[in-house]
């Protein structure tokens, strides 16, 4: 589920964490910048126009299971993930 | 916000303050019509919202109706400081024997609102103040305890002024304050008060300035009557096009500021911040020769988005050549945010950062990842080892090629 | 020593639950000042990266010694809070707050006269004595403020929040830190102004000479240069002045409220006559300031 529209910041949900509702409304939470949202069937999407707004505060990648989330700048190619 | 003078007579009336006959004319006719109505000698105001009108030739007398036609006619087509009049007050001529001051507004030392009279009126008061002190009252009122007719009353008895000139003094003088105080004002004048041959007292000229933080408050009770729109910026002369989309652009989101955009003919465009950032700023811009196309502030935590759009409005002026980026070490605007907006505003705008950003020098909070962004890009940034003047020398220097 | 606050001053932060609030709250700690409480109305009982939050000043006040307090709540809120603050004994409060209207704010400083409180800002990022604690968001984060202030002998005053810092950082770049850098606030009524700071800097033994930073509009500078004269200060003072472009825009609002030519007397021009006629040394640059300071401690 790669994003490419943004210019500086890519973030990755897995597939498969992705189908849960569960986790989908807890992104939807703490992003700040609302990146992420619950799609109509509960799944985690996310919202391109918003993701240059990203502040790099990690808690996508808290509020995920180990490596489910993945932040990545695209000016160093520098990932964020656990 | 400066009230034109026929706005801030309406707002004294209604504080139940004499005012001369008349009305505001949009065409020749209409002040015709006014004269014929008042049937003696008009005066014709320009409504403008700058001081020296009467020198600049704005301000006319008229015997008869045709007279008072030709003299709008005038008028309207004559700018005044650059700015057109809006309408032109018409007024009954006022055989004045006397002209007084009298004023209210915020004395920065004392911190508390200050009346000021004084029976040498129709002049600079701050002239007076230097020439013939003896002749000004200042009394200080407290913003705790109520205000009471009896104080404007010391301040007229002061100059040694007594009789029934006394007692209609100390009734305008409270009524202008209970202007000021109703309506948030920051400063409340009239100057002159004409005392008329028949022992009246009217009021020639005023000039009313409300409190930009105040105006919201007093949208709905007052300005709307008015037909002062909330958007309308009542600066020292009318908003450019070019400014009213940089006030657009920290309307988007309420995350920061990023606006107040004003226009200058140059080819340097600022994209600055902060309020005192700004000014030291510009000043450094101008003092190394360097021609800015616009004044602006960034503050507090905009949106990368925020700054993307008001890099755009600055890169479509025409005549800018580049940009040049610069703020105070910053510690609540992130360095990377700022970064990410400025960049990206200028590749949507179909530039190569690395060309048409001259200079990125903003130091402080997330520096490292802001850094690491421009780098990639190709951006000529500092860090806090050289100056903000340092910085925009450079710029002046990149844009002269 | 130092002016105004030091490792002892204690405090309270009333709004500390809002966004900005949070985040001063955890610099301010983190830098190592005593937040001791914080004050939201209906949120009593939380408590703010450790900080307990009360819903009144009364509830703190009866069991701390609190001797400051800073205020972030929303401008429509600000009269009211400060009220609360100088009511309940607390003698020295910062005002953060943008947009409060001046004839509140008016309010607000007659009541602290009345009452002998000492009132920083509005509209300002409050204060620091560097090494010792910093009260409000000045500087920033912890690391930030540690970089740009360091402990030294030069008093700091300045009407605009980040060019207090952009000097501090100077200062230190250039070996000098600073004894306290006060944030006065860039509105047209401000609870203290330079003249009256200058008394607490002329006593404190471990200043040596002051930096202002000032703009055109209204009448601190005349005050300063006339407190100078007067007093025949043992303090040297180097200022730097922003916004020399605006004399040619008279009744244009640029940068802090109080920043507009109205009359003569608010032009940069006339003002640096004045600061100049009072053996204030005058820096073109803030690069400059530094080697002024040098030179006048010499």
């Amino acid at each position: 589920m790669a994003e490419t529209k943004a210019m500086f910041i890519q973030v990755e949900v897995d597939p498969a964490a992705a189908g849960d509702a569960e986790l989908a409304k807890k992104l939807a939470e703490v992003c700040p910048v609302s990146i992420f949202e619950a799609d109509g069937e509960g799944k985690a999407a996310i919202v391109e126009e918003n993701l240059d707004e990203c502040v790099l505060c990690e808690l996508c990648v808290e509020a995920a299971p180990p490596g489910q989330v993945r932040v990545t700048k695209l000016y160093s190619g520098e990932t964020l993930s656990r | 916000m400066r009230f034109y003078e026929y706005e801030a007579k309406a707002l004294l009336r209604k504080q139940g303050v004499r005012l001369p006959d008349g009305g505001t004319a949009e065409k020749p006719a209409d002040a015709g019509k006014i004269a014929r109505d008042i049937g003696g000698a008009v005066v014709l105001k320009s409504q403008v919202l700058s001081g020296g009108r009467m020198k600049a030739g704005g301000v006319k007398f008229a015997d008869t109706p045709a007279e008072a036609e030709t003299a709008c006619a005038e008028i309207l087509k004559l700018p005044i400081k650059d700015q057109m009049p809006v309408n032109v007050l018409v007024e009954a001529k006022a055989a004045v024997a006397k002209e007084y001051y009298l004023g209210v507004t915020f004395d920065g030392v004392a911190k508390l609102p200050v009346m000021i009279i004084s029976d040498m009126g129709g002049i600079d008061i701050e002239e007076v103040a230097e020439t013939h002190p003896e002749h000004i009252a200042k009394v200080h009122l407290s913003t705790l305890h109520p205000f009471s007719d009896y104080q404007a009353k010391e301040a007229v008895a002061s100059l040694g002024i007594t009789g029934g000139e006394l007692n209609q003094l100390t009734r305008v003088l409270a009524q202008l304050v209970r202007t000021f105080l109703a309506y948030n004002l920051t400063l409340a004048e009239i100057n002159p008060l004409g005392k008329l041959e028949d022992g009246s007292f009217v009021v020639l000229d005023c000039h009313l300035d409300m409190e930009e933080e105040a105006r919201e408050r007093h949208q709905k009770s007052v300005l709307d009557e008015l037909g002062i729109g909330a958007d309308e910026m009542r600066q020292g002369r009318p908003p450019t096009e070019f400014e009213k989309r940089g006030a657009r652009v920290d309307n988007v989101d309420h995350r920061g500021v990023a606006g107040r955009v004003v226009e200058f003919e140059g080819n340097l465009g600022l994209v600055i911040g902060a309020g005192g950032g700004s000014l030291t700023i510009f000043d450094a811009v101008q003092r190394f020769g360097g021609k800015p196309a616009n004044y602006c502030e960034i503050g507090g935590n905009p949106s990368v988005l925020k700054a993307c759009e008001l890099t755009k409005v600055i890169l479509s002026k025409p005549g800018v050549d580049k940009i040049a980026v610069i703020m105070n070490v910053v510690s609540n605007t992130r360095v990377d945010i700022v970064a990410r907006g400025v960049v990206k505003g200028v590749v949507e705008s179909g530039f190569d950062p690395a060309e048409k950003i001259a200079v990125f020098r903003i130091p402080g909070a997330w520096e490292g990842e802001g850094f690491k962004l421009l780098e990639k890009y190709g951006v000529h940034y500092c860090d806090r080892t050289v100056s903000m003047s340092e910085a925009a020398r450079r710029a002046v220097e990149k844009i002269a090629g | 020593m130092s002016i105004l606050i030091d490792e002892n001053t204690t405090f309270i932060i009333q709004g500390i639950t809002g966004r900005e609030a949070v985040n001063m709250t955890r610099e301010c700690l983190d830098y190592g000042s005593k937040v001791v409480g914080g004050v939201t109305p209906g949120r009593g009982g939380r408590d703010v990266y450790g900080v307990p939050v009360y819903d009144t000043i009364k509830e703190i006040v009866a069991k701390e010694r609190v001797d400051g307090s800073v205020i972030t709540v929303p401008a429509p809120f600000t009269r009211d809070a400060a009220f609360e603050a100088i009511e309940n004994g607390i003698k020295l409060l910062v005002i953060v707050t943008e947009r409060v209207p001046r004839y509140e704010m008016a309010q607000v400083l007659e009541l602290a006269r009345l009452r002998g409180t000492r009132v920083i800002g509005p509209n300002c990022l409050g204060m620091i004595s560097p090494g010792k604690s910093k009260m409000g968001g000045i500087g920033g984060p912890a690391a930030n403020t540690k970089q740009a202030y360091k402990p030294g002998r030069i008093g700091v005053m300045s009407r605009s929040g980040g060019m207090t810092t952009e000097i501090a950082n100077s200062l230190t770049a250039a070996g000098f830190g600073q004894s306290t850098a006060v944030s006065i606030g860039g509105d047209p009524l401000i609870g203290s102004t330079y003249a009256e700071l200058m008394p607490l800097f002329e006593a404190d033994d471990e200043t040596d000479a002051i930096v202002i930073y000032t703009e055109p509009g209204g009448p601190m500078d005349a005050q300063l240069s006339l407190w100078v004269k007067e007093n025949k200060s043992r303090l040297p003072i180097v200022a730097f002045m922003a916004g020399k472009f605006m004399d040619k825009m008279p009744g244009m609002r640029f940068g802090h409220a109080g920043t507009i030519v109205e009359g003569k007397a608010d032009t940069a021009a006339e003002k640096l006559e004045r600061l100049k006629e009072a053996g204030i040394s005058v820096a073109e640059e803030i690069s400059q300031i530094p080697d002024l300071v040098r030179e006048r401690l010499s």
